[in-house]
This record gives C-alpha cells, structure tokens and sequence, in this order.
C-alpha cells in the first residue's frame, strides 16, 4: 500500500496544478469527474450569490415595505414578488439570496477556527503521544459521539443565551459549530499523524537526528494535511446544516438582523400546514443545493485521493497486479 | 473479449496457451502487458514461469482462470482440457474455476476470509459445482484438509483463519484448490509470503499434490531456487514475451539466451562468493568497538495484564570498526528489532547495549543526537523511506542541513558527489521519490545514510523489495562502497545467500535468541546449532541438480 | 517486518473506523470489560461540560425567569434551589443527585426531569427505531448494489440520491413530505403520533408501554395500530431517509474495498457465483466496519429526533427539549442533554460489542 499513497504528488508541474481542488479535476474521470464539475458549479454559483448578494436581492433581507407601502404577507409567488412574501411580509426571494451571506460567514470562520485548533491539537497529540495524547482522545472520542447539534445548542447558549445581534449571532453559531467540529479534525489529523510516524520517511528523520519540530513540520505535518481539503469541504457543508438547524429552533440569528434559513424554515412550518409552500421550499433547496455542492466537491476529492476508489481513465484496475 | 479461432486440444496436456495477447487499456493508449506467449503443461508436470516485475507472468496466470479485469482484452487461446478459456461465457466460466483449474495465491493471510471458519470457504466452492447436502460437503472438506496435512482436520474445519500459522493457512489455500480435484492448479508465488522453512514444506506439499493427483502445476515465481527445487520445466518471460523455455535441468546447466543466463547469474546462490572465503578467525577485533550487546532483551508491552512480547532475549553480540556483521533469521525473529535498538528507534528492555560508547538503557533523544551522525540507516521499503513531498535532493541533503547546517548551495555540492557515488545521475536530485524506480530508491537511500561518513551503517533487509537483478546491482554498490569508505555494517536480511555474500561474520536469530554465531562460510558450510542446520537445508538453491541433492539428504535428515 | 507492529495503541480508545477491536491475543472477556469501563469516564465527560457550560452564564433562574420576577423573588428562588453557592459545590451536589437517577426539577412546569424523560422517552424510542427501519432497508440493498454497480450510472443515480439525503435538512425533508402526502395529496396525517381517539384509548390503558404501537398491538386494538401506522409513516420516513444517505455511502465504500480483496477473488478461482461474492464474501467482513460506524450514527439520529420531533409535533424528548429551550427553562434542557448522551455511550457500547462479536478474530 505504502508505494500507492504516494502516487497523487505531482512534481514539476507548476503550482497551479498542484492547488488541491485543480489536481483533483484533472486527475478525475467519468462519471466523477461529471460529480466534481457539478459540485463545483453549485459550490462558485453559493460564493458569487453571497458576495452579490447586494446586487441580486431586490430587497433588503429586513425589508417589509418599500415606497409603494407595506409588502403583502403570504403573497403567491409572481410580479413584484417572484418567489411570494411570507407572513411576517418579508420578500422570500431578497431573504434567500441574502442568506447565502449569513451561511458563508459562519461557514468560513467555523472551518477556520476548527482547522486551527483541531489541526494542531491532531498533530501534538499524536506525535507526541503520552498522557497528553489518551486524555485528549478521551475528550474528542467523549464530545463526537455527543449528538452535535445537541452541543452546538449547548454552546449557543453559553455564548449567546440564545439571542443575539448580527456578527454576535454570527460569532455564536460558527464557535458552536467549532466546538462540535474540533474533535473531527484532531480525530483524523491525529489518525494521520500516528500513521505517518511509523513510516519509514519519519523514522529515517529520527535516524538522521532531525529536531521532533523539523519532523513534525517538515514530514509530518505536510502529508497528514494533504486531506485537509477534503474535510473542509465536508465540514463546511455539516457546518451549514448545524448552523440552519440552530436557527430552526430558534437559534440563530433574528430576523432582523441577517437573514438565515433555517430560521426562514421554522417559519413556514405551519404555513406549509395551509398548503402555502413558497415560504419554505425556496430556502430549504437552498440549503439542500449549497449542501450538495460542497459534498460532491469533498466526496469526489476523498474518491480520487484514495487509490482504492479512484476511477482510472478506463484503466486496469486488477491487472495493477501485473507488477508482482 | 475476441479470440483467434484456435481449436482442438493437444494431446497429453491439460493447458495448453497458443499465440497470447493480453492488453490493457491506459491513459497511455493500449499496453501490451503480454505478447505472443505460448506454452502447454501436461498432466502430472510443473511448469515454472519465471521473471522480474512487469514481465506479464501474473497477468498469464490470471488469463488461465478468466480473471482478467474489464478493461484488459486478450487474443489467442488458452486451451483448458480443450475449451478455450478466453472464449467461455460467464456461467461456463465459473464451471470450470475451480472444477477443471484452481488458484494458489501468493499472501495466504490475505487470501483467505477472516470471518468465516476455513470449512466454510472449502465448502463454497464444492457446493458452487456440485448440489450436495453441507454435511457431505464438510466430509469432504475435512478429507482434503487431512490430505495437505492439516493434524486433525475434523476439528480444524471449524477454525478460523488467524487461529492458523501462515504455512498452515497455506496448507489450507491449496486444499481449497484441490477440493474439486482440478487437472491444473496454477500457483501464483506461493511460498514468496513464507519463511524458508516453511517454504520447504509446502513446495514439498505441491510436489506430493503433482505426483499423488497428477495434477498440472503452473508455478509462477521470481525466485530460482523454488524453480530448481520444484519445476519439471521452465518457462522464462522478460517484459510480456517468453525468452527461453526448457527443461528445468537444462536451463540451468545451459541456457541459451544472454537475458537468462544474466538471470541466473544474478541469483546468490549459498556457498559461492562468500565475503569471507578462506577466512578462519574474526577479522579487526583490535579495532574500536562500535556496538556492544550484553544480555540485550527488548519487551513490547502486552495490553492490560496479558505477557509481553519477547522480540529480542539476552542476545549478546558485538560489531567492531570497519566490520560487516550479518544477522540472519526468519519473520518474528527480533532481527529488525534489534537494528532498530542500535538506531535508537526501539526502547530496550534489560540488559546493555552499547552504541559508540553510548548506554541505550539509559537512552535521552537529546543526548544521544549528537551520535546520530556517525550512524545510517538504510530502510527495507524504498517506496516508504521518503518523504513523497520533498525532492531526492532536498532527502539526501537532510543530514547535512540538520548536523552541518550546511546552506543549501554547499550541501548541492555534497548531495551531486553522493549522488554519483551511489551511480545516480545529479539531474535525479530534483526529482520526487515516486519519479525513481525501486533500484534508484535505494541507491539514494543509500546516499543519504553516507552523506555524514557515518562509523556504522544499518541497513534493514535493503534489497528484499527489489528485482534478482536489481538486487544483485545494489548489493555490489553496497560491497565496493564499505571497501572504500570503510564503514562497519550491520546486515540485516533473511536471505541466507546475500549475508554470506557480504558478511564475514553472521548471527542467526531465532525467536528472539542468537543461537549461533561465526564466520560466514564456516556458519553456512557447518552449521552447529540445529536451528541453523534446519534454515540451510530448506533453503532451495538454484541449481535443479544440487537442489535434489540437498533435498534428498534434507529429508533423510 | 512483523516486528515493528504498534502494540501499544488501544484499539479501544479510539474507535477506529477500519476495526473495532485487538487482532489477536486480547480475549473477548478483557475487551468487553474495558470497552464497558470506558463508557464512564464518557458519560463523566460529558456531564462535565454540560454543566458548567450550562452555569459559565449564570443560574437557570435568571434565565428562565429574569425579567418576570423582582430581583428580590428572584434571589430568594436562586437562594432556595441552592444556586448562590459555589459552582464547585454544586456540580459535586449534582454529581451524586445524578448517580441517584435524580436530574432536578424543571423550572418552567416544575415536574420531575426524571418524570418528563420517562414519559416521552418511549416516543423518541419509537421514532428511533421507525427510522433505523427505513435507513437499513433502503441503506443496505442499496449500498450494496452502488458498490457493485461501481462507477457505472446506478451507481452515480445511488450516489447523488445519498448525498441528496444527506444534504436535505430533516425538517426541510418533513416540510415537503407534508406538504406533499400531508396537504396536496391528503394520504397521511401530519402531526403528532395518533389521532385524538386512538390516543386516548392507547394512552389508557393499564401499564402503557408508551410505544403506541407495541400499545395497540397488545390490545387487539387494530384501528388504533393502523392509526398510529398511518401517523409513523412520514417521521420515520423523514429521520430515516437522513441516516440512509450515510448508511448507503458507508456499504458502498466498504464493500468496495472488500470486494478488491484476495479472499474474493480466491473465491472467484474457485468458482462461486458473482451474487454470492457480493452478499457472502464481501459484505460479511464488511460489516464489521459498517456496524461500528453506524454505531457512531446514533448520535446523528438522536439529534435529527429532535428536528423531526419539532417539525412533525411528534411528542417525545426531542420536541420537549425544543419547547424547554424556547422557555430558556435550562435545568430541563441539561437533563434530557445527559440523558441522550447516556443513550448513546451506551448503545455506542452495545454496538461494539455486537461488531466484535462479527469478528472471529475477537471472538477466538
């Protein structure tokens, strides 16, 4: 197995190439490479509608009246309204596209935050091993296996008390999140950490006499991150689905204050009850397409860096043996 | 798949492969990974197929089952007690797997299930081919496990993989294979995963299995000595083509193409170019010592209460300035351990090991770092010993950089000198690990455990990863490079025949003990210890000839 | 070279994802003991850090009820439940209450949290085991054919489907579920866990086991088991579809690498039928790290009951916890949080247990 994991460095090509989600589009093929292209047009169309967000949305994402007067609640999709108001008389459409915004913040600086933390903590603990390293596993393995959104709930309340104002709301859901997310990230860094000290690469280091931060830097920090990219991806999508799930039970951020769709969802729960579907279905897709895309970016990037699932180009598969 | 229409059945054999073809569809376009090969074996005969890797030999054992992956295409035929294999549908296929031709893989621990009991997968495959009842099934299990010598087999049945050793395992992969009674089982490396003595049984078990069944054997293998000790004939292919195909004893007496007779020459055969020939007492005891074990004892702790495990047991040796020690022994042994004791790498247990002066009883990373400089290692897997993100330059010039602080312009200077010492182009510094073949790999790791003149080398089984040939390119490297430099050695390997080649003096381990320690010649050529005689014996050497010889008196023995 | 084999990482300790347990030497009897003996320190954990994370803001009084009393009132209650002491004190206070099964009384309704768990506890049982129903029967088979079908469109179909599942927030998927089965087509109910009548009758009878359907059935009521049928149909369906995505991503991939292993392909040579390979050979060693991964899930399905719960109106913890979180009622909210991490330390236990017993390797 040693020899295969090795095979996805590129060398002298240059640095554009060897970018994470690049290198992974021109080594796919098939049907992965299709699952890759459409989770990253979905993924660039959820960036550009947050960054447009001020250009896209006709109204603000608080907005209940305009010089006409007052919006009509619970108005069917068309004219004025092309995706209808809900019964607070908020535009369904502006409160979409502006939660694309609220969703990036808290995505970036929760995977952030975790990467960060949980990275570092993986690396230390694994390589260092000891006391320190059974205790921290204790802790990681005790809060994983906690319902996450139960402890992102938990946090929100420490944080918040529940409530709270924009960036505050903000803060509050993506630390939540981050709380939830360290021990995923000090699980599989650690993982990679042990696994990468037994190799001989890091043993030969040892023989040669290299400082343990050279060999924890130098070798085996570069390769145990190379999956980085992945659980980015994975997690910001686990991130969003935390954060809407926060703000479905009245946990995030208020409406007033930023537009968030899991909030939006709570809402229309009853008008659903009445057949109106507009007030739902329009942010809920948003959040089952931004989530989709993210994933079938991650999913493909775990496919192609793992030999093991990585279509060749109508390659041999085991014919590979032939080498034997 | 599409087949030329070759037909009819040859006489007398069961297998018989005319004009074969297999290509593979690649980025590349169409590989060729065969090429024309053509063979028969006849009932009761072993047939070897030798190479080094990439000569399409497992790829031709894979096409006599059908078990080729979709997008390999194979022309030709591949005539099977007449039907032709390639062209078979998938049910008349899986007919004639296991019914007509069976399988013998090379790793047993992988080949069988771990989570079903050994009976079960015998009897899947008998109750694939015949409706009877899994009581009658099992009765015929644990009547072809009597037969490959498994002791009491009616308990067996129920065991379950890993409750077997790996010869046993291996014992039980063939009576799987033999369970339907098949004209030909095809062996892909059979014994490559098995240590010495337990290879001598089980090639001594396929030699019953050809005479008691009159079964046809394909013998794929890379290794000489199971040809010379097993084959009725040969057959030697070299990059999908088939070079030279003889008699066993012919070949080998004679063989006719250059690439063969480089083969053969390549191939350590036990006893000649011993290290120390004609040597009768330990040389350069006068010098320093650089290792000293006294009673050395390494534990790896058991979990919560069970017993440790004893790598290593009151092993005492010592390897002096400018000396090649070998250590030889079998998986389990504590050989490695042991290398890897005097680089600091494992914790020892009891006793005292000296290391340049240095007591690793009482081992500080930060104290013994200093020493470091004076000892290279040199990995078993070339593939893993470096790191896939830097280049061969920057791995090679790591000693330097952490015990010299060169800047990296001087250390270029050095890493191009070492470079053209292990014979590798300078261009190679800048290329990554993967770019290098699995030689290359371990010159450069080679250069890099010289790059500080180390006093004492490691080197950790460095050729058993590569090809016969590349092998035997490394390890003359290795001999003029200690002639030059001087450094001492320690040889670690299981492969008898290359310690006495660049030994003078040789250890054998067994189960954590040194039972036995000499000059090389004088170990290989008189063993004393019972264990030793033991390990000399099954190893096959290559030379059909001699090899029935030695054969004859092991089993008298 | 079999030397250098890591003997000292306990397998137990991190739950590896690949094997659940020792390979050789460790009997069943020691593993089971120290896997059990973990869950303490778990659960030890866990109490912990709920606690004080709980009371880093500040008393539950203040919080559930700040703003509606005097400060006066409210430092006589804060007084009377003991909350002026120091946090020290009173975690050990709650430590030993807890050990004693007693988890406090809520402050908004003032009921035992013990009284409150056992009356929708068996409701979120229900649920629970409704969805993990769905989830392996859509799951497994599947998983199976994705993993056979590999790279081909089934499997790219199988796939997309999962992640579909996984992306769908389970309240967005109860939202559509009702406004389609429920609102447009009027085929299933969409609220609650039985209608007025049936409830009635099911919650009155002698020693209710509290799962409705279990009720019903013992009873002989059958209109009252169609009813209750009818009203489990689109939760289970909703919670069951989120947790099916992962379990069919997890077949996939692991019958994937079996299926690429030796043993199949020695299988193979000896002529066993593809069908058999495939349910036989490769999923067998499969499960085991299936088995211990969804394991892991329980913690996913305990957390999407609660969005479901709350979407569905569906009576159990999940939905109580969303009503006392809404009335800041914070001792409750701690309560049933220890007591879902209980649940799962547990079944994660229970899980194991059943993985190494799958694993002869274990066993023997």
């Amino acid at each position: 197995m040693s020899t295969t994991t090795h095979v996805s460095v590129p060398s002298k090509r240059s640095l554009i190439y060897r970018l994470p989600v690049i290198s992974h589009l021109r080594m796919s093929a098939g049907l992965q490479r299709g699952m890759l292209v459409v989770g990253l047009v979905l993924t660039v169309a959820f960036l550009l509608t947050a960054a447009l967000a001020p250009l896209i949305a006709p109204f603000g994402f608080s907005q209940m009246a305009d010089a006409d007067g007052d919006f009509p609640t619970q108005a069917a999709p068309g004219g004025k309204f092309i995706w209808g108001t809900t019964v607070g008389g908020f535009d369904v459409f502006s409160r979409t596209i502006w939660g694309a915004q609220t969703a990036v913040a808290v995505i970036v600086v929760a995977v952030l935050f975790s990467i960060f933390i949980g990275v570092f903590l993986g690396l230390v603990s694994g390589y260092i091993g000891g006391w320190l390293d059974r205790v921290l596993v204790v802790l990681a393995d005790a809060v994983y296996a906690f319902p996450s959104l139960l402890l992102a709930i938990v946090m929100s309340i420490v944080i918040s008390g529940g409530q709270s104002s924009l960036w505050g709301g903000i803060m509050a859901a993506a630390i939540s999140i981050t709380v939830v997310f360290i021990p995923q990230y000090f699980r599989v860094i650690r993982a990679e950490t042990v696994r990468l000290k037994a190799e001989p690469f890091v043993e030969s280091a040892k023989v040669i006499g290299a400082s343990t931060w050279r060999i924890m830097f130098k070798h085996v920090f570069r390769n145990a991150t190379r999956t980085l990219p992945l659980i980015f991806t994975l997690n910001a999508s686990e991130a969003l689905l935390t954060l809407a799930g926060l703000g479905f039970l009245g946990f995030g951020i208020e409406p007033t204050k930023a537009s968030e769709w899991g909030f939006d969802l709570n809402r229309a729960l009853s008008d659903a009850t009445s057949g109106v579907w507009w007030t739902g279905v329009f942010p809920g897709v948003a959040i089952v397409l931004t989530v989709l895309g993210l994933t079938l970016v991650g999913e493909s990037m775990n496919d192609l860096a793992d030999p093991r699932l990585r279509t060749r180009r109508k390659a041999k598969r085991r014919g590979g043996k032939a080498a034997a | 798949m599409k087949t030329n229409n070759v037909d009819t059945r040859v006489d007398g054999a069961v297998l018989s492969i005319k004009d074969l073809e297999v290509t593979f569809t690649t980025d590349a376009g169409e590989v060729a990974a065969v090429r024309g090969v053509g063979f028969d074996v006849a009932a009761g005969e072993v047939v070897a197929v030798v190479g080094e890797s990439g000569s399409g030999k497992s790829v031709t054992a894979r096409t006599i089952l059908g078990l080729l992956a979709d997008t390999a295409v194979a022309r030709g035929a591949v005539l099977l007690k007449g039907k032709n294999m390639l062209t078979l549908g998938p049910a008349q296929l899986r007919a004639a797997r296991g019914e007509d031709v069976s399988m013998v893989f090379q790793e047993p621990s992988t080949a069988l299930n771990p989570v079903y009991t050994v009976g079960w997968q015998i009897i899947e495959g008998i109750r694939a081919h015949t409706k009877i009842s899994k009581k009658e099934a099992k009765a015929r299990a644990i009547e072809v496990l009597r037969k490959v010598g498994i002791p009491e087999p009616e308990v067996r049945v129920n065991y379950y993989p890993h409750q077997f050793s790996g010869g046993q395992k291996q014992r039980v992969i063939i009576a799987a294979a033999l369970a339907l009674n098949p004209s030909l089982i095809v062996a892909d490396e059979p014994t490559t995963a098995l240590d010495v003595t337990v290879q001598a049984e089980i090639l001594e078990l396929l030699r019953a299995v050809r005479d008691d069944f009159n079964t046809g054997i394909v013998l794929i293998t890379h290794n000489m000595g199971v040809v010379a000790d097993l084959a009725d004939r040969v057959v030697v292919m070299y990059q999908g083509k088939i070079v030279e195909s003889a008699p066993s004893v012919e070949l080998f007496a004679n063989p006719r193409e250059d690439y063969t007779k480089a083969l053969l020459a390549a191939v350590p055969h036990l006893g000649r170019h011993s290290a120390s020939a004609g040597m009768s007492e330990r040389s350069g005891q006068d010098k320093e010592v650089l290792v000293e074990a006294k009673d050395l004892s390494i534990v790896y702790p058991g979990r919560l209460g069970s017993p440790g495990f004893r790598a290593v047991d009151e092993v005492s040796l010592k390897i002096c300035a400018g000396e090649v020690y070998g250590l030889v022994g079998e998986s389990g042994s504590g050989k490695t351990t042991i290398g890897r004791a005097i680089a600091g790498l494992n914790k020892i247990s009891s006793g005292s090991l000296k290391v340049l002066g240095y007591e690793m009883l009482d081992y500080k990373e930060r104290s013994f770092k200093k020493l470091r400089q004076d000892i290279g290692f040199v990995f078993q897997d070339p593939a893993a010993s470096f790191n896939p993100q830097l280049s061969i330059g920057e791995c090679v010039a790591e000693p330097l950089l952490v015990h010299r602080g060169l800047d990296p312009r001087a250390a270029r200077t050095r890493v191009n000198e070492l470079l053209e010492a292990v014979q590798l182009p300078a261009a190679f510094a800048q290329r990554f690990p993967h770019e290098l073949s699995g030689g290359q790999r371990q010159r450069a790791s080679l250069a890099r455990a010289l790059a500080l003149d180390p006093k004492l080398l490691i080197a950790d089984e460095p050729t058993s990863a590569l090809d016969v040939s590349v092998q035997a390119k490394v390890l003359e490297l290795f001999k003029e490079l200690q002639a030059e430099l001087g450094f001492a050695a320690l040889f670690i390997s299981h492969d008898l025949a290359v310690v006495d080649m660049l030994s003078t003096w040789v250890g054998v381990l067994y189960r954590g003990k040194l039972v036995e320690e000499g000059i090389g010649s004088q170990v290989m050529g008189n063993p004393e210890h019972p264990y030793t005689k033991r390990l000399i014996a099954s190893l096959p050497v290559p030379d059909p000839v001699e090899q029935a010889a030695r054969r004859a008196a092991f089993l008298k023995a | 070279m079999a030397t250098t084999i890591n003997l000292t990482e306990n397998p137990a300790v991190t739950p590896p994802p690949t094997r659940p347990a020792a390979k050789a030497g460790g009997s069943f009897a020691r593993y089971l003991l120290t896997r059990f003996l973990l869950i303490f320190p778990t659960i030890f954990i866990l109490v912990t850090l709920v606690f004080f994370l709980m009371r880093v803001t500040g008393d539950p009084i203040t919080a559930a009820l700040g703003g509606r009393l005097t400060p006066d009132q409210l430092a006589e209650r804060i007084s009377a439940a003991g909350y002026d002491r120091p946090v020290i004190v009173q975690y050990f206070e709650y430590l030993g209450q807890i050990f004693t099964g007693n988890f406090g009384r809520t402050i908004s309704d003032n009921r035992a949290v013990t009284e409150v768990l056992a009356t929708y506890g068996a409701a979120t049982a229900e649920l629970a085991v409704n969805s993990l129903i769905v989830a392996l029967l859509i799951g497994i088979p599947f998983g199976l054919l994705a993993a056979k079908m590999r790279d081909r469109w089934p499997d790219a179909l199988l796939r997309v489907f999962a992640i579909l599942c996984y992306a769908t927030p389970v309240f967005f998927a109860g939202l559509l579920l009702k406004l389609i089965f429920g609102v447009w087509l009027g085929w299933l109910p969409i609220a609650g866990r039985a209608g007025v009548n049936a409830e009635l009758q099911l919650t009155g009878l002698q020693n209710p086991s509290g799962i409705f359907l279990l009720d019903a059935l013992r009873s002989g009521n059958m209109s009252a088991a169609s009813d209750v049928i009818s009203h489990a149909i689109l939760p289970a369906v909703a919670l069951g579809l989120l947790t099916a995505g992962v379990f069919l991503r997890l077949v996939r991939t692991n019958v994937i690498g079996t299926l690429g292993r030796d043993y199949v392909e020695a299988g193979r040579s000896r002529g066993v039928s593809e069908y058999r390979l495939l349910t036989k050979h490769a999923y067998r060693p499969a499960l085991i790290p299936i088995i211990t991964v969804m394991g892991l899930q329980i913690a996913l399905l305990l957390g999407g009951a609660v969005l479901t719960e709350t979407t569905f109106e569906w009576k159990g913890l999940g939905f109580q916890l969303a009503q006392y979180l809404t009335a800041r009622d914070f001792v409750a909210v701690q309560g049933i949080v220890v007591l879902l991490a209980v649940i799962v330390a547990l079944t994660n236990f229970i899980v194991d247990i059943i993985a190494a017993l799958i694993d002869p390797r274990v066993r023997f």
